[in-house]
């Protein structure tokens, strides 16, 4: 699925190192990628992948990898360099429960390395976070056109739910590789043109110091037009759910039943967690009061939105780690907890509630 | 509508094939399906599930804690799931191998000797399939025709042979839960 989008999206590189809950997508580019004259590498580790994806962006090619959290952070230092080159890649990490080996099930506990950069150096991966199977179509052949775009790694971030999940999908129609922009940087061999070079060691301080403001000012760029995020039942909201990915798919679940008891709940999903939607949430203080995080970890997009809403509003968490996918049901439970905690409830509700007249 | 469903058994029962067959009939009904596998590491005799919910609205989760219809195929699955089914729900257990009491009298309770009829159709690989047709039959969710329509789009149908065998199934199973319900009934 993954696979399909990334190859409409004019992908035609692929190195990769299987790990579970993603082996899918190699699978399926090993044959696909061969039918459209693509080139498919199993390579022998995830280092090895990653800067086989180095060499494929800097001689200009669509190229994605692949892998799931221990293999990601294998590849922590080719992603800095994919940043400090300013080369386009997509890399997929399909999360699953951690630290260490950890385990198979889908769990959302990479979301600081993603969003934070993961390996050294200053500079950030743009992360998508798709939530439905069509998202996920959608996003990938998204992350080609920013990962071109800004000349910089993008990273979607799904989950081992997602990685296993089927849904009906409509897809796009393959792009046409001739009508992309033509890219002035690459290094195909100097026939008769001035030579080129990207070089990611900067020895002269004040060198380096203008690349890093140089990214800044990317960056900026970035989040000035790429952020993006879904509203949902916000209109009358009294308190408001944020969670992304599989997660805002389980909240919005829990949502539908609590709003069949009366109680009114919407949902903010970040569909880019870097660039993360900080002024939608702040905004959002001015309506409610009460906001509840739901991961799929201990806690680490919480801290994102706490510093969105800067102390104006109550930010409650709810989290499962370790590859538990918690129900609806449960999440439910915690939203009306918060709700009735809050006084939220008005009195011909309330009323309603304990069976009485108002 | 609304229906969300969870197939149990262990791995080599085919209990995501069943899953998956449904949400393919579903699908190509126009409805909205989400299908949702869960099985270990290991895979032949480690515990299998899926997940199946079918809609005529966007789904919002595709995960469940009280399903309309559990599929059960062997012991261990009864315990886990017997108690999650909604109420006025349907619990199919494969009899031939889950021998398990279950007291709840506020679901369907259709038992399938799946192995034993397939094992009388010539071919024990079909048992799988059996409880489809069966589960089609008593919740009315998909219909046979429909179901045997959609055969033909999955591993299940890709030899001329198979097919034919495959849809046979689907009969045997459905006469076996309206024996069943019939039964019931005029219990």
């Amino acid at each position: 699925m993954l696979g399909e989008a990334a190859v409409r999206a004019g992908c035609r590189y692929y190195f990769g190192y299987p790990i579970t809950p993603q082996n899918e997508v190699p699978e399926y580019m090993s044959g696909r990628l061969l039918e459209v004259g693509g080139t498919f590498v199993q390579a022998e580790s995830e280092l090895a992948s990653i800067n086989m994806v180095i060499g494929a962006a800097m001689a200009g090619a669509r190229v994605m990898t692949t892998s799931s959290s221990p293999g990601i952070s294998l590849m922590q230092e080719g992603i800095s360099y994919l940043a400090g080159l300013e080369l386009p890649a997509v890399i997929a990490n399909v999360v699953r429960g951690g630290p260490g080996l950890g385990n198979i099930a889908p769990a959302q506990s990479d979301y600081f390395q993603a969003t934070r950069g993961g390996g050294h150096g200053d500079y950030r991966t743009i992360v998508l976070a798709p939530s439905s199977c069509q998202e996920l179509c959608d996003l990938t052949m998204k992350a080609f056109d920013l990962a071109d775009k800004y000349r910089n790694p993008v990273m979607i971030l799904g989950d081992g739910m997602m990685g296993q999940m089927m849904e009906p999908v409509e897809f796009p129609e393959m792009i046409d590789l001739a009508d992309l922009p033509a890219k002035d940087w690459t290094i195909t061999g100097n026939q008769g043109r001035p030579s080129r070079a990207l070089l990611s060691l900067l020895l002269t301080p004040k060198v380096l110091e203008d690349h890093n403001y140089k990214l800044v000012r990317k960056y900026d760029a970035v989040t000035r037009s790429e952020t993006d995020w879904e509203e949902y039942l916000l209109e009358d909201a009294r308190q408001v759910v944020v969670a992304y990915g599989t997660a805002a798919r389980i909240a919005k679940g829990a949502i539908k039943r609590v709003r069949s008891m009366g109680l009114k709940v919407g949902l903010l999903r970040p569909k880019t967690l870097w660039p993360f939607p900080s002024q939608p949430i702040k905004e959002l203080t001015r309506i409610v009061r009460q906001l509840l995080v739901f991961e799929m970890s201990t806690g680490q997009m919480v801290e994102d939105v706490e510093m969105a809403v800067a102390g104006q509003a109550q930010v409650h968490f709810y989290g499962r780690p370790g590859g538990v996918i918690p129900t609806p049901e449960e999440v439910a439970h915690q939203i009306s907890h918060y709700y009735y905690q809050a006084g939220l409830m008005d009195g011909e509700d309330e009323a309603k509630r304990r069976g009485g007249v108002a | 509508m609304t229906k969300k469903m969870i197939f149990a058994g262990f791995g080599g029962q085919g209990v995501l094939v069943m899953g998956y067959l449904m949400a393919l009939t579903g699908m190509r009904q126009g409805k909205n399906v989400t299908y949702l596998p869960a099985y270990g590491a290991e895979v032949r005799g480690g515990t299998a599930n899926c997940t199946v919910v079918i809609s005529d609205q966007e789904i919002a989760s595709p995960v469940s804690s009280s399903p309309d219809f559990v599929i059960v195929m062997n012991n261990p699955s009864l315990v886990r799931f017997a108690n999650m089914v909604a109420q006025d729900g349907f619990l199919l257990t494969n009899s031939s191998l889950v021998h398990g009491e279950v007291k709840r009298h506020d679901v369907t309770k259709v038992p399938v000797p799946v192995n034993e009829l397939a094992h009388e159709l010539g071919e024990d690989r079909s048992a799988n399939v059996i409880m489809v047709g069966a589960l089609a039959e008593a919740t009315g969710v998909v219909s046979i025709e429909d179901l045997k329509e959609a055969l033909a789009y999955t591993g299940l149908g890709k030899k001329p042979k198979v097919l034919e065998l495959n849809r046979r199934a689907l009969e045997v199973g459905a006469e076996n839960a309206r024996q069943v319900l019939n039964k019931e009934k005029s219990a």
